[in-house]
């Protein structure tokens, strides 16, 4: 008698079960793996390419002056002990390069346009972030409250803040120029960049009366606490807070895109909005929430970039936010998971640059910016749809 | 006899009528310089009313010419007020001759940047390093620092700078050709960003060039880095000028007070007249050439540009080559003018300067290139400099704002305007976009296109409930050529099935228009 609804409660248990598993596999686990993936695909190919060089260049062989390195450095010495250091600085760098990289990745793929302010959001989740922990401090709540708290503070109000300034720009001054040529918004773009720069500028200004923001995280002996990872290298909490709050953010992406209803419509949006628009879907709705979450994550991307370089001012965004840009390119414009790819390479590279420039006297560390806008050249040049990009054919 | 002197009067009193712009005109001038003639430095207020009363007078020649007035009087007027009204007052306080030089320069620059924005359509946001390269090419040649031209004692003679001044315009258009030709494929943002990137790559690269040798002992020094070239030597000029400009000011009870400082300033001054007004020249003869036409149509539709036989390749190469060749002249002379070049003149914001002046005068509009270089600069160099002059004078004697009691000692001392030319800037950019896309004085063609794009869109806001992506005209033509209203419905829904993805075939009678919609 019991048996049959036993036997029936038992398989929707274990079919419940098996759909928790796999939601589990396909939301959570797939995604980690994937990034772990690239990330071990950035981190291979870096190591091989910082190899290779360090073996070429250590000889004075190639007769290059620019490429010679002084006679008493062994340069490949110095590339096999900087490696570990270097991977874990690409890893860290990259995957706030690959948060900012989504707000511009997503923006394009819904609208089309480079949304050319999002440096500027990026940068205001930094100061975001730098008031929530000068306010903690003034309260001398900073080193009451555990330290995770903390970042959790900062970087919701961050995300609050910057996914609301992103709406207010999108509806002020892009939404009046949908339709119009290609060149209009971006000028606009640009104007909102250069406006919300010195309006930033202008209320620290006003506030404090300062220009540099320096995070106070010496306040906080969790941020700086050394793990070891393994013999000669170790890394601060900040890294490993940098690491794991970029894939959490990631993997809530990942989900909010591919399994959420809303997350269907934007994808259907930026597919295609008229027969968006046709389905039912509100076009306009859709492009807010983009807009939003662009800008959430770009802030909360600021306070990891923040507590990474520990200083902060009003002019932070331009050069991560080009080069956030140009991961996205490289991974592909208008796709998410190629924006991850992008940026950890991106970041690989940038850890790569600047490791060994110092080594050659001819060149050093001021061309460590150069990289990026060389990359985005040569993505454009030889593959303009990016890695993982699909070709579009234009119509006529 | 009676109709003769009726005719007559008549004739006199329309002749009269005629004048009168002209009378306005002159009346016009005369007025404004007078009174910027009896402003005196010391007083209180004269911050205020020299950023009203000089930018009235750089604007007089747009006056001239939006009034109807004989061509011929018109050239003359404009002629007085560039050579005999504006240095007398350069002769009076020689900052306003500094602010009218500037305004050329970056006049000859937007034009150049026209070239290639508002002609050919390619957006160029790192256009500053074209000036760059025109800049350090002097400076390199002719500074006194220990670069490596100085140590192996090829520096250049002042006497060359007019060759150089051709090489300027020679090397400038080689970088343009060498940018142009990898980014030929992009377009719109792409090709933006992609010249944004360039222009910050040549401004790393002058700043970090100050050693490309492996032996610190003995580094190779090209560009001395970021501290700039101090010392860049100015073209020589014969006595004879510097006594007639003595007498001159003398003579018209101007004495000032450093004649060969002032004589250089003059001469700056023409000579970037000078440029500015062949730049112009050659701008519109080429807008109206069938060069012009091929980056129209090129700006319009390449693909369709291409298919009509245009050689898309040459011609862009062609805009960027030229469009920057201005921009490289410039340089040449701001090194003179300037005797130090520094990264710092070449960064991001300065491209952005000269783009803000192409849209604030218009799109492909030269007139609107001038007009727009003069609001700009007039903007950026003396009204927000002087609004905070102002404000600090009136802080010094305890001023108190009437009607609304505000004491100005209470304006906060970090909001001085002058240090906020980014916020002004993007501001003007982002209205200017949303209010007036075609320019202050747009160029005609461009303003139809961007104000048609206007009324479509407004049209397309009511289309978007059914149809979207189909432009109403492509509608409008397939009921002309069938004729009857139910075929017609079947080609638009043929239409609608070409646009939709291929892998969505659309079912019949959902989603589809009844009637196309008539574009307003």
């Amino acid at each position: 008698m019991t048996a049959v609804p036993n036997l029936a409660s038992a398989l929707s248990r274990s079919r419940l079960l098996n759909g928790a598993a796999e939601w589990f596999l396909q939301y959570f686990l797939k995604p980690i793996g994937q990034i772990l993936l690239f990330a071990v695909i950035a981190g291979s190919s870096i190591s091989l390419l910082a190899l290779a060089v360090g073996f070429v260049l250590q000889t004075d062989w190639h007769g290059i002056d620019i490429l010679r390195v002084p006679a008493r450095i062994n340069l490949f010495e110095q590339v096999v002990r900087q490696l570990p250091n270097m991977l874990l600085d690409g890893i860290t760098i990259g995957f706030v390069y690959a948060v900012i990289a989504l707000g511009y990745t997503m923006v394009y793929g819904v609208l089309k346009f480079i949304n050319f302010a999002h440096s500027e959001i990026f940068m205001m989740g930094a100061v975001v972030g730098y008031e929530v922990m000068i306010r903690l401090r003034d309260g001398q709540l900073l080193s009451e409250l555990p330290p995770l708290v903390v970042i959790i503070l900062m970087i919701g109000a961050a995300m609050l803040v910057c996914g609301a300034a992103a709406v207010v720009v999108e509806r002020v001054a892009y939404k009046p120029l949908r339709g119009a040529p290609r060149l209009v918004p971006l000028i606009s773009a640009i104007g909102v960049s250069f406006f919300l720069t010195d309006f930033v500028r202008a209320f620290q200004a006003l506030n404090r009366n300062i220009f540099n923001m320096p995070y106070p995280t010496d306040l906080v002996p969790f941020f700086g606490a050394r793990i070891n990872i393994a013999e000669g290298l170790s890394t601060t909490n900040t890294t490993l807070i940098i690491i794991i709050s970029a894939i959490i953010m990631l993997v809530g992406l990942n989900y909010f895109v591919n399994a959420t209803k809303i997350g269907k419509a934007i994808r259907a949006v930026s597919q295609d909005q008229a027969t968006a628009s046709l389905m039912g879907i509100n076009v306009n709705l859709m492009i807010t929430i983009t807009f939003m979450v662009g800008g959430a994550l770009g802030g909360a991307a600021g306070v990891l970039y923040g507590l990474k370089t520990t200083n902060v001012t009003p002019y932070i965004g331009f050069i991560p936010g080009l080069k956030a840009f140009t991961a996205a390119v490289l991974g592909g414009i208008g796709n998410i998971t190629g924006a991850v790819l992008g940026g950890l390479l991106l970041g690989m590279l940038e850890a790569f640059f600047s490791a060994l420039l110092p080594y050659f006297p001819a060149l050093g560390l001021g061309y460590s910016d150069i990289f990026a806008f060389a990359v985005l050249i040569l993505v454009l040049l030889f593959r303009p749809t990016g890695l993982l990009g699909k070709k579009v054919d234009e119509k006529v | 006899m009676a109709t003769q002197s009726l005719l007559q009067e008549r004739a006199s009193r329309l002749n009269w009528r005629e004048a009168l712009p002209t009378i306005f005109a002159i009346l016009y001038v005369l007025i404004v310089f007078s009174l910027l003639r009896s402003l005196n430095r010391a007083d209180l207020w004269f911050p205020t009313y020299s950023s009203i009363l000089f930018p009235l007078f750089v604007f007089s020649p747009f006056i001239i010419f939006a009034l109807k007035i004989p061509f011929a009087l018109r050239a003359v007027l404009i002629a007085i007020i560039g050579l005999v009204l504006m240095p007398i007052l350069g002769m009076q306080d020689s900052f306003y001759l500094e602010l009218i030089t500037q305004i050329a320069i970056f006049a000859a620059m937007a034009i150049g940047l026209n070239v290639v924005v508002g002609f050919a359509g390619l957006l160029d946001l790192g256009y500053v390093a074209f000036f760059a390269v025109g800049a350090y090419l002097w400076g390199i040649f002719t500074s006194n620092a220990n670069t490596i031209v100085r140590i192996s004692g090829a520096q250049a003679a002042p006497e060359l700078f007019w060759l150089f001044l051709f090489l300027g315009v020679i090397a400038a258009a080689i970088t343009g050709i060498l940018l142009g030709l990898p980014v030929l494929r992009l377009r719109g943002d792409y090709l933006a960003i992609v010249t944004l990137g360039f222009g910050e790559i040549i401004r790393i690269l002058v700043s970090n060039l100050s050693n490309i040798s492996s032996n610190r002992r003995n580094p190779i020094n090209i560009t001395n880095g970021a501290q700039g070239l101090p010392g860049i030597l100015s073209p020589p000029l014969p006595d004879f000028m510097f006594q007639a400009v003595e007498s001159l000011t003398n003579s018209l009870g101007l004495p000032v007070n450093n004649v060969r400082a002032f004589t250089y300033q003059l001469f700056y001054y023409g000579l970037v007249l000078i440029v500015c007004a062949l730049s112009a020249l050659i701008a519109a003869r080429l807008d109206n050439s069938p060069i012009g036409r091929a980056w129209t149509a090129i700006r319009e539709d390449e693909v369709a540009a291409q298919a009509m036989g245009v050689p898309k390749v040459k011609m862009k190469l062609l805009a960027f080559a030229l469009g920057a060749s201005f921009a490289g002249a410039m340089g040449v002379i701001f090194a003179a003018r300037n005797t130090f070049v520094s990264p710092e003149s070449f960064s991001f914001i300065q491209s952005i300067f000269i783009l803000a002046v192409v849209i604030v005068g218009g799109m492909g509009s030269i007139r609107g290139a001038i007009f727009g270089a003069a609001i700009v600069t007039l903007l950026n160099l003396q009204v927000l400099k002087n609004f905070s002059l102002q404000i600090n004078a009136l802080r010094n004697i305890d001023w108190v704002v009437p009607i609304i009691d505000f004491p100005i000692r209470n304006w906060p001392q970090q909001l001085e305007p002058a240090r906020y030319e980014r916020l002004v800037f993007g501001l003007l950019l982002i209205v200017m976009m949303i209010f007036r896309p075609s320019g202050l004085l747009p160029a005609k063609r461009r303003q139809l296109e961007l104000q048609g794009e206007r009324a479509e869109r407004i049209s397309e806001k009511e289309l978007t409930a059914d149809v979207a992506e189909i432009r109403p005209e492509d509608l409008l033509s397939a009921p002309a050529a069938i004729g009857e209203a139910k075929e017609a419905k079947a080609a638009n829904a043929a239409d609608i099935a070409e646009d939709l993805p291929a892998d969505q075939p659309p079912t019949p009678g959902e989603g589809l228009p009844d009637e196309p919609k008539e574009k307003p």
